[in-house]
């Protein structure tokens, strides 16, 4: 029991001694979700954000980095005591968390005495009155994709649509940002989180005969539900309207062929000639051995917003003003094109409507189609008082 | 016609618990062993399915993978393992096999990477089947309702016309029984363990082009087919067959039409949070429901 | 002494005395973990008065934890919000919110454990879990308050004479109601209501023939141990500042079960230091490497295969026993007696 204790102890004690002594470099802890079947958004994340570092031999904007990794589980709990650690460590300078349950866990010890620096989620709750001086989206505000997506139905001529998510906070927020900006009607069907057959809800569509539909099934219920629609037909009937994260390059691996055709609303264009973005996609490609998703392209973005900050403080985060104003008024070559802050912190930036098709080799490549919007500001961003 | 669709949907679900709740309730009713790890066995037979497809390009080569894969991996957990365990009481083997669940988990991340693999099929499997004058069924999802069917019927007949059969049943009902008449029971026991892992890689492989094959993808499914076992009565075939029916069609059905009955019923903005939170609690709700009135199951093994 | 004095007092010293060590090492993290255990520890035994001495296999107690903590979650949503709940303008004091949250924890135990009491065995597991789960999707469709995203709270609640946002305090506090709960068990497993419970654990005939009634035993047990659950949800909700739907699924449940038979099923310390053990282990390993679960798996199966009574049953047997191989193969008899009776 003693021997227990103290070695629990002991080697706990270790473990945050040997990230106390890297006193030097800033210190990001980075705390993401790696376990689980949705693991390996984490990966893409930590790998595009230590890319970024790796570029600069171990700096980002001249200003030496240390990373700090850690697995949420996709438990939001997990993610508070990892947060709490890391604070009472020092850390002032957080980021990777991908899902907006576990972000909620965070960001109010994080933005305490520190910054949020959100490379993945940007909940509407943090968007709007509930804003905080300290907390930064760097990605996107989330109902702004599915109000892209909207637009792109509109554009694309769909006058009637049937609209699916799961039931819960991120799916009831999908369907309602895609109502938005749709202008034709709808049938909304919720599914269960995390639902493994879809056939109910493919037979409903079939006797709907809508123009299309529109769905938000992240991770393996975006792959099942893709799969099954394959499967039953309809995908060449009836053409779908997703937001990356149903469909990202891995799911689309995973899917196969029955993909194709798939209309792909996202904030960052693959294929852009962009310089910066050319570099990224051929260095993480080399790095890596596979295609980066966008993932990894937002947390690289966000590696390198955080670089150009740090560069304009000469990396000194000590004054949380001036590391504030830096971050407002950051300039970098963002990989995804126009990048600037709104109002309430969140990215104000492009969006795009990428279409799966298959390329010269038979492999499966989201070509581009149109830019949907342009420096687009979320909905939200009028109600915060920053 | 709608109604008849979505009543082969159920079916098809129903087939799929049944899968994996008839080798999970002939683990329990045998050895008495709650095994938390029967859909870790499911997400190996998935993967060797899609690991071979994509290798050899062969859709029953990768079947034949997948039965193989779960069930050299079930005799390898059960000689190793499981065999410690059978004298054990509940709480032991609900740690020891949640612990090889993580284990498993972990060891196919390393193994095979995070990504889920895709899982390659043949022209046909995509096509279309006229069931009935005007319904158009698909090939996949009719295999498998068909390997379930199947399944069920092979079972009833291993179980009532076979000596093994005679052992299972009297081991159901006695475990006493069967030791007194001489059997060795270490063999009957890792028989019956790998049979059971043998249906979970054919239920992975079923799966495997309609859902992604994914890590942690046995947990999903796990639970509810516990939910089918006691449903139906634990330790019985013909329960587990009787609880997949309900569980199935319970879902299917609630889903297809639960929510259009509350939109009638209720206003929008209530009957949207409700029905949705029905339709998630459905199978929990059936079986509080049936344990309370037949606290042993439908069918349970013992009369 | 008794060894099991002794091991039980050395617990108690260590985590009476870690904030001083905490300070000495300089690593103020150490009282935010050990909070944490001590909330964990109080779940793991209120679960094993149900497990270790009514032989009722719960598998949806985390449902309790989540209960608790959202009370303390709903009440400071509204009251932070100045938003009335049914006329009442809400509270932050402890000496409001934590009984009425003791008390909500007590009436849900009393409907779920009168239904499930009906049952017993592995249908008994199955029932726990399907109440479980219920709340759960309750919790999870509750818009108002995040849906699955769940509450975060501005402030801890407040208590006469303490300052709860102190992290000291705040623990002592976590350490004090533990010690007492933990007390207050062993009172109430070796008074008389205690005997008869494990007398329906060793044969429930022969204490119906002695003019006792299960049912009211068993259900007091279950409300009990609910109102523990409910008392670390709530701690749990003021140490964190946040509660979701995520503490009452299954998965919570399962991990209290593995702290319980980790610890030693039917010892109530045991599960506290299986708590202890389990949550630190995580830690350690999961910084180590991120296929932690590689190792934490087998490191379970040990314990499980090899020890009896758990680490607290290791701990009090003669040290020899250690290396004494388990006996494989006996015959099942006995294996599923619970599910015959």
């Amino acid at each position: 029991m003693k021997k227990l204790l103290v070695g629990t102890l002991l080697a706990a004690s270790c473990v945050t001694s040997l990230l106390a002594q890297a006193q030097d470099p800033v210190r990001i802890g980075f705390i993401t979700t790696l376990s689980t079947p949705a693991g390996y958004l984490g990966e893409d994340s930590r790998d595009g954000f230590q890319l970024a570092i790796d570029q600069e031999n171990g700096k980002l904007g001249g200003v030496p980095v240390s990373l700090l990794v850690e697995d949420d589980g996709l438990q939001p709990a997990r993610a508070k005591q990892i947060i709490d650690r890391m604070s009472l460590d020092g850390i002032s300078l957080y980021t990777g968390v991908i899902f907006s349950n576990v972000l909620a866990a965070v960001v109010n010890t994080a933005t305490k005495d520190g910054f949020y620096i959100s490379n993945n989620t940007g909940p509407s709750s943090l968007a709007g009155k509930q804003c905080k001086p300290h907390y930064f989206v760097a990605s996107y505000q989330n109902d702004t994709i599915h109000e892209m997506a909207g637009v792109a139905a509109n554009e694309l001529g769909y006058k009637k649509m049937v609209i699916l998510a799961p039931n819960y906070q991120g799916g009831r927020d999908a369907l309602e940002g895609f109502k938005r900006t749709y202008k034709g009607e709808v049938t909304e069907i919720y599914t269960k989180l995390n639902q493994l057959d879809f056939s109910v809800e493919l037979a409903r569509v079939r006797s709907l005969a809508p123009d299309a539909i529109f769905e938000f099934h992240p991770g393996g219920a975006g792959i099942n539900f893709a799969k099954q629609y394959g499967s039953s037909g309809l995908s060449k009937t009836i053409p779908m309207v997703v937001p990356v994260f149903s469909m990202d390059e891995r799911m689309l691996a995973a899917t196969g062929d029955v993909a194709k055709g798939m209309n792909i609303v996202t904030l960052w264009n693959p294929g852009s000639e962009n310089p910066a973005n050319q570099a990224f996609v051929k260095a993480f490609s080399e790095k890596y051995n596979r295609v980066p998703t966008v993932y990894a392209a937002q947390t690289y973005d966000t590696a390198r917003l955080i670089g150009a900050a740090l560069k304009s403080v000469g990396g000194n985060t000590k004054d949380p003003a001036a590391f504030r104003q830096a971050l407002r008024d950051v300039k970098f070559d963002s990989i995804r094109g126009d990048f600037a802050f709104g109002k309430n912190q969140h990215a104000v930036i492009d969006w795009y409507l990428l279409r799966v098709e298959a390329d010269a080799n038979g492999k499966l490549v989201q070509v581009p189609v149109q830019t949907i919007a342009k420096s687009q500001v979320d909905s939200f961003a009028a109600e915060c008082a920053l | 016609m709608l109604l008849l669709e979505q009543i082969l949907n159920g079916l098809q679900y129903s087939a799929l618990l049944f899968l994996l709740a008839s080798g999970l309730t002939l683990i329990f009713g045998i050895m008495g062993v709650i095994n938390l790890a029967h859909g870790a066995f499911y997400m190996v037979g998935a993967f060797c399915a899609a690991y071979t497809a994509s290798l050899s390009g062969s859709f029953w080569l990768a079947g034949l993978a997948a039965v193989i894969g779960s069930a050299l991996y079930g005799l390898l957990i059960e000689t190793s393992i499981m065999r410690r365990l059978y004298a054990r009481d509940h709480l032991d083997q609900v740690l020891a096999t949640l612990a090889v669940v993580f284990f498993t988990n972990e060891l196919i991340t390393v193994l095979f990477g995070r990504s889920p693999p895709a899982m390659p099929t043949p022209e046909w499997y995509g096509t279309f089947v006229e069931v009935l004058p005007g319904l158009m069924y698909p090939v996949s999802r009719l295999l498998f309702i068909a390997a379930g069917a199947l399944v069920a019927i092979a079972m009833w007949l291993l179980i009532n016309h076979t000596r093994l059969g005679m052992l299972i049943r009297a081991g159901a009902d006695d475990h006493e029984m069967v030791g007194a008449l001489g059997v060795n029971i270490a063999r009957l026991y890792t028989l019956v363990f790998v049979f059971g892992c043998v249906l979970c890689g054919l239920a992975g492989f079923m799966a495997a082009p309609l859902l992604s094959v994914e890590i942690g993808m046995g947990e999903k499914v796990l639970i509810t087919t516990f939910v089918v076992i006691v449903v139906g009565g634990v330790g019985s075939v013909r329960g587990a067959l009787a609880g997949a029916l309900l569980i199935g069609m319970v879902d299917g059905l609630g889903r297809a039409y639960i929510p259009q009955l509350l939109d009638q019923l209720l206003p929008a903005e209530v009957s949207g949070t409700l029905s949705g939170g029905l339709i998630s609690a459905s199978a929990y709700i059936v079986m509080a429901v049936v344990l309370l009135v037949r606290p042993r199951g439908l069918l349970p093994a013992r009369a | 002494m008794s060894r099991r004095v002794l091991i039980d007092l050395l617990c108690l010293a260590t985590f009476a005395l870690l904030p001083l060590l905490a300070s000495w090492l300089h690593e103020p993290f150490l009282v935010s973990l050990f909070t944490r255990l001590a909330i964990y520890g109080m779940a793991a035994a209120s679960l094993d008065l149900l497990i270790g001495y009514g032989a009722m296999i719960s598998f949806g107690h985390a449902a309790f934890f989540g209960l608790g903590g959202y009370v303390v979650g709903v009440i400071g949503f509204h009251t932070s919000q100045a938003m009335p709940l049914w006329g009442w303008e809400g509270s932050s004091s402890a000496l409001i919110v934590w009984p009425l949250s003791l008390l909500v924890c007590a009436l849900f135990a009393l409907v779920v454990g009168y239904l499930s009491l009906r049952t017993s065995g592995v249908q008994f597991i199955m029932i726990t879990l399907a109440f479980g789960q219920m709340l759960y999707f309750v919790l999870s469709s509750l818009s108002l308050y995040g849906g699955d995203d769940g509450i975060l709270l501005n402030e801890r609640n407040t208590l006469p004479g303490l300052d709860l946002e102190n992290p000291v305090q705040f623990y002592y506090l976590c350490l004090g109601l533990l010690v007492a709960w933990l007390l207050f068990c062993r009172r109430l497993v070796n008074s008389r209501f205690g005997y008869v419970l494990r007398g329906l654990k060793q044969s429930e005939r022969r204490s119906i023939s002695l003019g006792l009634h299960p049912l009211r035993y068993r259900l007091s047990a279950f409300v009990i141990a609910g109102v523990g659950g409910g008392l670390a949800g709530i701690l749990w909700a003021n140490y964190a500042m946040f509660v979701s739907p995520d503490m009452g699924a299954w998965h919570k449940s399962g991990e209290l079960m593995a702290m319980v038979i980790l610890g030693g099923v039917g010892t109530l310390i045991g599960p506290v230091l299986g708590a202890a053990v389990y949550l630190g282990l995580e830690q350690v390993l999961s910084l180590w490497t991120e296929h932690w679960l590689l190792i934490f798996g087998p490191l379970l199966l040990v314990v499980v295969l090899f020890g009896k009574k758990g680490l607290y049953g290791l701990l009090l047997s003669p040290w020899p026993r250690w290396r004494k191989p388990p006996v494989p193969n006996a015959p099942p008899a006995i294996a599923n007696s619970e599910v015959r009776s």
